[in-house]
């Protein structure tokens, strides 16, 4: 059954490869993987966008990288491996963005190394770069990166305007009437559960 | 740092609690707590592993990360030194305590990518805790992490009887009786 799925996964169109990262794959409401920094990073809309795109950057590279190097790699040391190709982005990225987005970097604080261990990238690492070639284990990694990063962003906005009644940094006037609860740890969990609810009921019918 | 040990235990258990605050360690929050025995297990297996690598990574980082003065290596080789023990814990414990090995044995391969292990050897460093204090807060965390875990345990094995729309099912009613949970131990802050 699953190596059915994968060979059909394997077979669909570049354009297929993207989208299903979106909405039928998509990594946080369908599959439930990565919910540490889905849950800690999003008090803001900026902030859920910055780590979405950082870890798809890690993805995408991770991604490509290891696509072309799997025929290498003994299937033994394969897990080992690919964290250690994971752990190089990690890094990389950790530099470029304390050098060129200090203050958004100080936010997001220690997931920006939690990146490492997003089951997310190795997840995608295993089920589908592994199998698939250079560029489309690139669009994997773009759709289902995209899919992060809009899912982070639609928790992080809702977050901003219940929490602190504003949306992308600009105040919408409204700061005074609003829970701070939103911003804190519990509004992480309420704000996904909700959301959750809200996507099972769309995406069923 | 200057902490008070008890300050760094309570606050790692209660006010700052690694699942409920900082949002560590949500995939086995969520995954292993439908029953409270499993989540035992789970939280002594953390514990376990989180006390041996807060040394390990502790006495990595002073003595060989710093003098070399490579300290942006801190993620790969942290990730390296946590699947590398919870490897040798397992083969470790399967020798020498059987038992042992087979309570906490098939939640140990789990823990290589349970980010609050990392998570809390990065903080540790971050907070420029010393050993002991390092270990001190690496068992506390662990203890709250395990905590959390069967409190939410409890509260799942009764949501299991409960009606509610189908929508709801599962991870969503999880998280948001998080929420609430969470919303509990906001009533610790400022205990510290």
């Amino acid at each position: 059954m699953r190596a059915k799925e994968l060979r059909k996964e394997a077979k669909m169109n570049k354009l297929q490869i993207v989208l299903s990262g979106i909405i039928k794959n998509n990594p946080t409401f369908v599959l439930v993987l990565g919910m540490c920094p889905t849950l800690g990073t999003t008090t803001s809309a900026i902030n859920g966008m910055g780590m979405g795109v950082a870890t798809m950057a890690v993805l995408i590279m991770s991604n490509l990288v290891i696509s072309l190097i799997k025929n290498f790699i003994p299937d033994k040391v394969r897990i080992p491996a690919f964290i250690v190709v994971i752990a190089s982005f990690v890094t990389i990225i950790q530099m470029l963005m304390q050098a060129y987005l200090p203050s958004l970097y100080a936010s997001l604080g220690v997931f920006i190394p939690l990146i490492v261990v997003n089951c997310i990238i190795l997840g995608r690492a295993e089920a589908f770069a592994s199998k698939n070639g250079a560029l489309d284990s690139i669009l994997d990694g773009v759709g289902i990166g995209i899919g992060f990063t809009l899912s982070l962003t639609a928790i992080g906005a809702v977050r901003e305007v219940l929490g602190s009644g504003a949306i992308f940094g600009y105040s919408l006037g409204i700061s005074d009437y609003m829970p701070l609860v939103f911003v804190l740890a519990p509004g992480a969990f309420l704000v996904l559960g909700y959301l959750m609810v809200l996507f099972n009921k769309l995406a069923k019918k | 740092m200057e902490l008070s040990y008890f300050a760094i235990i309570i606050g790692a258990i209660f006010v700052n609690n690694v699942v409920l605050a900082q949002f560590l360690g949500i995939c086995p929050f969520l995954g292993v707590s439908s029953k409270v025995n499993t989540s035992l297990g789970m939280g002594a297996a953390v514990t376990f592993v989180m006390a041996l690598t807060s040394i390990v990574a502790w006495s990595i980082q002073t003595y060989i990360l710093v003098p070399l003065h490579i300290e942006y290596m801190q993620t790969i080789v942290f990730i390296l030194v946590i699947a590398a023990l919870v490897q040798m814990v397992e083969i470790v414990l399967k020798k020498v305590s059987p038992a042992l090995y087979q309570a906490l044995g098939i939640f140990l391969p789990l823990i290589t990518t349970n980010c609050a292990v990392l998570g809390v050897a990065i903080l540790m460093i971050q907070k420029e805790f010393n050993l002991l204090q390092s270990f001190a807060y690496s068992v506390a965390t662990a203890v709250g992490f395990g905590l959390a875990l069967v409190i939410f345990a409890g509260i799942r094995e009764r949501l299991e009887l409960d009606d509610m729309p189908k929508a709801m099912q599962g991870i969503p009613i999880a998280l948001i009786t998080a929420a609430i949970l969470a919303m509990a131990f906001m009533g610790f802050s400022g205990l510290v």
